[in-house]
């Protein structure tokens, strides 16, 4: 015998307690459901399930009821199919999926290059069609908002190599090295590698986000749809402003950087500024600055090309975006250092004085 | 149920509304109309508190939700479903989880009637059980309307609000809508806010209309009073080509 009102919210408190209340029920007895004021959908699953899923034999309910109870059974006699296990067969799709992904990477990067160099072909041909506007909007954000972080990593990280460099050229009294350990490491390796590890994580991934909230919100269909291609409005202005911004980047985090470890060498040396400044260029190269902006430019090529690359393949989901987000930024930072590396070693015999 | 009073809303300088006076009785299927545009989306975001006018007082269920601490905020919110104008499904689960979720997160059903009542909710808005497993992005505009309204259902809620519930739905699915809002309404006694810019459906389920234009509410009455309001906005909406057929075929014209 029930009574009162079954509905989600007033069963809510104690709808344990009431499952196994009508559980302990014998299936034999007489339900009287004919004072039930309400009931809702929840309250004819609670009923249903401690009925064992099907009708009592000595049931007196509204017809109205009845319906509601009777609308569940049906709709819960067809299962919903569910998802399949992962079995061992999946684990070797897994591995076959991910080497096919990693090719399917490769060829859709390639595409994409492919395809940028057809729109620099274009605009090169047809200058009106240059996307001047984001390119300079692009350049603004990636390059003059990231002046102050660059900035500051870059000051600390010079004044940190100098200090701790002038600790060990004390014990040997090779003070003046200092400026060839500083200027050679920071404006040849230390620099590029420090603004491309920053502008990756700050710039590439944020096109990454922004790209694939395009795709989120089929913005990029629509662009298609107007018939504005997509790489030259999105992808070539970002490409061409990070790899215009990055050289001048590195310029000025490798100035800031050379300041700090020149404080730190006037703080714990005693090495003027003046002196400094007029041994670096005698000790330095002028091929190291060449090659530190070339770094520059290449590895903001290269992060401009992942971030985007990673932005067009999100899939409408907010899952696939921060995956793809994740992956921009790991893989741009890798390759930096991967094409850092084949750098060090084309360059092996340029800048370095013997 | 709902109490409005005074609200005023500005976006920058945009006046959106300016006191404007609401009260939704238990029961009733009200029916906001109003221009593109015009804030009945922002109005509704405020009677659930997901933004605070700049003026005025909203009371839900005779409380304010905003002025609620944690938990009492949260059992009020139980008790309203909501129906986004875009979905708002949840993109990372598949169809059943996003109907399960509230659900789930009320932790009174378990497993087995969760497994039911999602199929039950599936059918009520006329989807198949294979639909089940897929992604929000897999599915097409109206499919995602329907999928949301039985997220909106899932904790049978006392009050619904639907923004364009039937935006994107063909004839026959929009009629469905109507039973299947007719029919929970006559059993559970739900109130119903529902914006629509489709006569068929507010002729067929509203008891009363409230007319939003010129940042205030311009009439709130049942649609009978309502089409006798001579306002150059209720002319267009009712009296135009398009509302008068439909009214016509509500009142069981040819
Ligand atoms: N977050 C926001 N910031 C600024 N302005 C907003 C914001 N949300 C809405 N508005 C403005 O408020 C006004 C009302 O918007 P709202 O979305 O409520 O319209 P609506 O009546 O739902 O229109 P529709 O029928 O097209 O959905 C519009 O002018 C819109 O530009
Ligand atoms: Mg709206």
């Amino acid at each position: 015998m029930l009574s009162g009102s079954w509905t989600l919210r007033d069963l809510s408190t104690d709808a344990a307690v009431l499952r196994s209340r009508l559980a302990a029920v014998p299936p034999a007895a007489q339900w009287t459901l004919a004072a039930v004021e309400r009931l809702d959908s929840f309250g004819a699953a609670l009923l249903w399930h401690a009925w064992g899923q099907r009708w009592p034999q000595h049931l007196d309910i509204a017809a109205e009821h009845r319906q509601i109870i009777d609308e569940l059974a049906r709709a819960g006699a067809r299962p919903l199919p569910r998802p399949r296990p992962f079995g061992v067969l999946d684990l070797i799709a897994l591995l076959g999926g991910t080497l096919l992904l990693f090719l399917r990477h490769l060829t859709d990067f390639v595409r994409l290059l492919g395809t940028l160099v057809g729109d620099l072909y274009t605009v090169l041909r047809q200058p009106r069609s240059w996307p001047l506007l984001e390119i300079s909007a692009n350049l603004h954000k990636v390059g003059v908002k990231a002046m102050p972080v660059t900035a500051l990593v870059g000051f600390l990280i010079g004044v940190v190599l100098s200090y701790l460099s002038a600790l060990q050229l004390k014990a040997f009294g090779a003070d003046i090295f200092i400026v060839n350990i500083l200027g050679l490491g920071i404006i040849r390796e230390l620099g590029p590698v420090l603004v491309s590890v920053l502008v990756a994580g700050r710039s590439g991934s944020a096109m990454t986000a922004q790209l694939g909230v395009m795709r989120v919100t089929e913005e990029v269909d629509a662009l298609s749809a107007m018939g504005v291609s997509r790489s030259l409005r999105l992808v070539l202005p970002k490409v061409v402003a990070l790899t215009l911004a990055m050289p001048l980047l590195v310029l000025w985090t490798s100035s800031v950087a050379l300041f700090g470890g020149m404080v730190s060498a006037w703080l714990q040396l005693d090495l003027s500024f003046g002196f400094f400044l007029e041994t670096l260029p005698r000790v330095v190269p002028i091929a190291n600055v060449y090659i530190g902006l070339a770094k520059g430019a290449v590895f903001g090529l290269l992060i401009a090309l992942v971030a985007c690359h990673f932005g067009l393949r999100v899939a409408p989901n907010t899952e696939s975006l921060s995956a793809n987000t994740t992956a921009s930024v790991v893989t741009a930072i890798t390759l930096v250092i991967l094409v850092d590396a084949v750098f060090a070693i084309a360059t092996r015999s340029i800048g370095v004085p013997l | 149920m709902v109490d409005m009073r005074g609200i005023v809303t500005r976006f920058g300088s945009n006046l959106v509304h300016d006191g404007i006076d609401l009260a939704i009785a238990a029961g009733e299927i009200v029916a906001l109309v109003g221009g593109s545009g015009s804030g009945k989306t922002t109005l509704l975001r405020h009677i659930i508190g997901l933004t605070r006018p700049a003026a005025g007082s909203v009371a839900l269920f005779g409380e304010d939700l905003l002025a609620a601490d944690g938990a009492r905020r949260a059992a009020l919110q139980r008790r309203f479903g909501v129906l986004f104008q875009q979905g708002a499904l949840f993109s990372a689960f598949n169809v059943a989880d996003n109907i399960a979720f509230p659900l789930r997160e009320s932790r009174v059903a378990n497993a087995a009637e969760i497994r039911d009542l999602v199929a039950l909710k599936l059918a009520m808005v006329e989807l198949e059980p294979e639909h089940a497993l897929l992604m929000p992005a897999e599915l097409s505009g109206g499919m995602v309307k329907r999928v949301a309204l039985a997220r909106a259902l899932a904790l049978e809620p006392e009050l619904l609000l639907l923004d364009e519930p039937t935006a994107g739905l063909d004839p026959d699915r929009s009629a469905a809508f109507v039973q299947l809002i007719r029919t929970l309404q006559r059993r559970l006694g739900l109130t119903v806010v529902l914006v629509t810019h489709d006569v068929d459906t507010l002729a067929a389920l509203a008891t009363r209309v409230a007319v939003l234009g010129e940042r205030r509410i311009l009439s709130y009455a049942s649609l009978q009073d309502t089409l006798a309001v001579e306002h150059p906005f209720i002319r267009r909406f009712f009296h135009g080509e398009h509302g008068r057929r439909a009214l016509a075929r509500a009142n069981g014209e040819p």
